[in-house]
């Protein structure tokens, strides 16, 4: 997404992105970011609350025309119900370790199946 | 002052995801894009003339259809969908849903804003882009075709909104 929006910048379309993964987006570098620290899947608002998502949109109408440099971050002053999602987004510990590296090899091997049958 | 906080607060999905697929096996971790200069354009007009876009990662509901593809589309933003495919999609399933769009792809609250006078209007299509392991497709097939679009609907400025 944020190499769409480099493109667009530098074909003269302004732009700004919406997001929850900052870490992602301000490693590549765009024009500006509308940061929402919530897990990942809802970047404009939570589900269901109009005033929330027409507030977060607003404040990427806003910075459209505010913004004066590159990289300029907003963060929304919105919170999560609770916190636990941090830890256990991708979350490796002894408890899936195996699992993981079980539908790893998984995977591997479905994918070399298919690369034979083309 | 909220409160304190002995280190950043906010998840860093490069180190997550790093983490997550070298415990699958997958050693030689994902290369994210990492630009020094970033482009800037500014609006030519007030906001309240501008035309204005979206761009989602989100894919079309394809019902029926045993083996859904992502795909590089542009369609009709009104009626706004009730639906998108978002399930192959990396997003936190466990913490929240995506049964309402517009916590993703906003039309319908771009359309209160265009009705009441903030933008000049929304644009007749929204975009989407598939997410691609390649970063060459992204930089010279995507977002190459995202641009033609935007300027075939004569948009002024874009919102994008990855899950």
């Amino acid at each position: 997404m944020s190499l769409v929006s480099r493109h667009l910048e530098s074909n003269g379309i302004p732009t700004v992105v919406l997001g929850s993964a900052r870490d992602i987006v301000e490693e590549c570098g765009v024009a500006r970011f509308v940061f929402t620290d919530f897990p990942l899947g809802n970047p404009c608002g939570k589900p269901w609350d109009v005033p929330m998502q027409s507030a977060i949109v607003g404040m990427a109408l806003d910075l459209l025309g505010r913004a004066w440099m590159p990289r300029t971050t907003v963060q929304t002053p919105f919170h999560w119900d609770n916190d636990d999602w941090r830890d256990h987004y991708m979350r490796v510990d002894d408890g899936n370790r195996e699992a993981l590296a079980r539908a790893g090899e998984e995977r591997r091997r479905r994918q070399a199946e298919a690369k034979k049958a083309h | 002052m909220d409160r304190t906080v002995s280190c950043r607060t906010f998840v860093s999905y490069i180190d997550r995801s790093r983490e997550y697929y070298a415990a699958q096996g997958y050693e030689r971790p994902y290369a994210w894009p990492h630009y020094d200069e970033v482009p800037f354009s500014t609006l030519g007009k007030p906001l309240a003339k501008c035309r204005v876009g979206l761009v989602t990662t989100a894919q079309r509901n394809q019902p029926g259809l045993l083996m859904p593809i992502r795909e590089l589309y542009a369609a009709p933003s009104s009626p706004a969908p009730t639906r998108m495919r978002t399930d192959d999609l990396s997003w936190d399933k466990q913490a929240t849903h995506t049964d309402d769009v517009d916590s993703f792809l906003p039309l319908n609250r771009l359309s209160e804003m265009a009705a009441a006078g903030r933008i000049g209007s929304l644009s007749p299509r929204f975009y989407g882009v598939p997410t691609d392991y390649s970063q060459s497709n992204t930089i010279q097939r995507h977002a190459p075709q995202i641009l033609t679009w935007c300027r075939q609907d004569s948009v002024d400025a874009v919102l994008l909104a990855g899950l």
